[in-house]
């Protein structure tokens, strides 16, 4: 039987993290009561005229540099017509012929293989309304907030080969984009959004199969069982001898399974022409250069300086410069606790296992690096163990971010501080050698495995948790001496 | 270019316009008229003359990410046919 392969090409939509909408003073935040985010130039009203935002064009730059494109000098926006309730307007404000970024790439890395993802192009536009289904009148409800907030689209071209693949260009556009400050990248709330472009072919041809592209993904592991479930549906009609459509699906995460949309009539005919109410946008040298001063450091720059300058290895560097949360919390925590290894353990570690434990996505996190840091610190000095740190670790993150934890005051109220008072070791020691006579002859007879039943029975004995390694220390010490 | 009756119902359709039959030969004999008329321009000579799509000599014309105060929702909804809990209601469109 043929083998095929997949060949996946992605459209992600980015809603920019600007205060206003791209063409009017409005708020773009997120949420709001309906339709209280509009104005004459976003509710489509007849002689309203939309002006740029200045921060769009940065930060579409931002993202050019970024990810290595060209930048266009010469950019304008197109008019693309479409009947739609999402859309007062009846058309959407974006660009086709000059989009203001072409080229690039976004490097992966799968299975220890380095791989460049080629950017074809990237272009500014504004967001459609909230259409909601209302039951009881069986008729579409509309919200308008939404409309003409920012958008960048960036379009990959047909670089993916696997689900995997697909996940870690996304994982790594996220976590850029987040650097950057760009957006927040929240899949929850609509401000990332990803169609897949999926056809297969012949492993080995380099023909092109017909494509269909999928929309309605709301997560990454969405996203990878999509294209895994159509990878499986389009192999299947090619054995059957039968043909791939070209149409839009829409997955169902629920059933697995992803479902031909009804095709929007005319759907490919928007009559695009250039934007008559916006000028032209001329982008020269020295804007260029002002975005690119001001840009922060990325991923790859950090990856170096972690290793560099902490000590950490490659592998660590790049796990925790993967999601940017993460990344943040680790470098305010080993900048608070000066022990980067510690706290790049922790986090990889510790946080990372407790936040899956809560269903949580790392943007979600709101632990505090300072209450990190001293239970990192009080760890790595034995004055917390494992199970303590763990303890006082859940409690901090159930901590809201006005009030941190106090991480002493609660290991102290919890009796989680280890003894580290030599008096107290000393005096439980040789209350529990003084107990089993017995026991402390064999072991000075060499029973080596008694000891850890002394260093047991001394820990009993101790007034708060006793540190079981000082305990044994001063116990191996006490057998050593002649008269105990 | 050459106006037909089917490219006058689609772009009728497409602006979601319902012509009858005497309108439809009007928009038919205007918007041939109208297309002779701008076909003029390509008697002229335009290699190597960029595209304009602006007849102003402006510009970047950009404003700060400054927010100011959006519509109250009322007036926003003043002209809604139809309305509820705040939205605009319309014709069902969403699956
Ligand atoms: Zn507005």
């Amino acid at each position: 039987m043929t083998a095929y392969e997949m060949v996946v090409g992605l459209e992600v939509h980015v809603e920019l993290a600007t205060r206003t909408k791209l063409f009017c003073a409005c708020s773009a935040a997120f949420g709001g009561a309906p339709n209280t985010h509009c104005c004459p130039v976003c509710s489509g009203m007849p002689g309203a005229l939309p002006v740029l935002n200045r921060r769009v064009v940065d930060l579409a730059i931002a993202t050019g540099l970024a990810l290595g494109c060209r930048i266009t000098r010469h950019t304008q926006f197109d008019r693309k017509n479409y009947f739609y309730p999402d859309l007062p307007k009846a058309y959407q404000i974006s660009q086709l012929y000059m989009p203001i970024c072409r080229g690039g790439s976004v490097q992966i890395d799968v299975g220890g293989a380095r791989k460049d993802v080629r950017i074809h192009e990237i272009h500014m536009e504004e967001d459609a309304g909230k259409l909601v289904h209302d039951p009881w009148t069986d008729r579409t409800m509309a919200d308008y907030n939404r409309c003409g907030v920012p958008l960048l689209e960036i379009v990959s071209e047909p670089d993916m080969r696997s689900p995997e693949e697909v996940v870690a260009y996304l994982e790594k556009l996220r976590a850029t984009l987040q650097y950057l400050g760009v957006s927040d990248c929240k899949m929850q709330e609509g401000s990332l959004r990803a169609d897949v472009n999926l056809s297969v072919r012949p492993v080995g041809s380099e023909a092109l199969g017909t494509r269909t592209e999928m929309k309605n993904l709301n997560s990454f592991k969405a996203i990878a069982r999509a294209v895994a479930g159509e990878f499986r549906r389009q192999v299947e009609l090619l054995q059957d001898g039968r043909a791939v459509r070209q149409e839009t699906r829409r997955w169902d995460d629920n059933k697995d399974t992803s479902f031909a949309m009804r095709s929007k009539e005319d759907a490919q005919d928007y009559r695009y022409f250039p934007e008559p109410d916006l000028p032209p946008l001329v982008i020269d040298e020295a804007w260029i250069e002002r975005v690119r001063a001001s840009l922060p450091e990325l991923a790859e720059a950090k990856i170096a300086r972690f290793q560099r300058d902490m000590g950490l290895s490659e592998r660590d560097a790049r796990a925790l410069t993967a999601e940017k949360p993460l990344c943040d919390l680790f470098e305010q925590t080993a900048a608070c606790c000066a022990r980067p290894k510690d706290a790049a353990n922790w986090v990889m570690g510790e946080v990372r296992a407790a936040l899956k434990a809560r269903g949580l996505a790392p943007d979600a996190l709101t632990l505090a690096p300072e209450a990190l840091a001293r239970i990192v610190l009080l760890t790595a000095q034995g004055s917390l163990a494992r199970d303590g740190a763990r303890e006082a670790l859940q409690a901090a993150m159930d901590a809201s971010p006005d009030a941190p934890l106090d991480v002493d005051a609660f290991a102290r109220a919890h009796g989680l501080l280890l003894a580290r008072d030599d008096g107290a070791c000393e005096r439980a020691v040789r209350e529990a050698l003084q107990a089993f006579p017995a026991e402390v002859a064999r072991c000075r007879a060499g029973e080596e495995k008694l000891v850890g039943f002394l260093v047991g029975q001394a820990m009993k004995r101790m007034p708060g948790r006793g540190d079981p390694r000082r305990v044994s220390e001063l116990l191996r010490e006490a057998l050593r001496a002649p008269d105990a | 270019m050459k106006v037909t009756r089917e490219l006058v119902d689609s772009v009728a359709h497409l602006a979601r316009l319902d012509l009858d039959a005497a309108e439809r030969e009007a928009a038919l004999r205007d918007l041939t008229r109208i297309l002779d008329y701008v076909d003029a321009l390509s008697a002229l000579d335009t290699d190597g003359v960029q595209p304009m799509s602006h007849a102003l000599r402006l510009q970047n014309v950009l404003r700060a990410d400054e927010p100011a105060p959006s519509m109250a929702a009322q007036d926003v909804l003043q002209n809604a046919p139809e309305r509820k809990d705040g939205c605009f209601l319309a014709p069902r469109a969403v699956e």
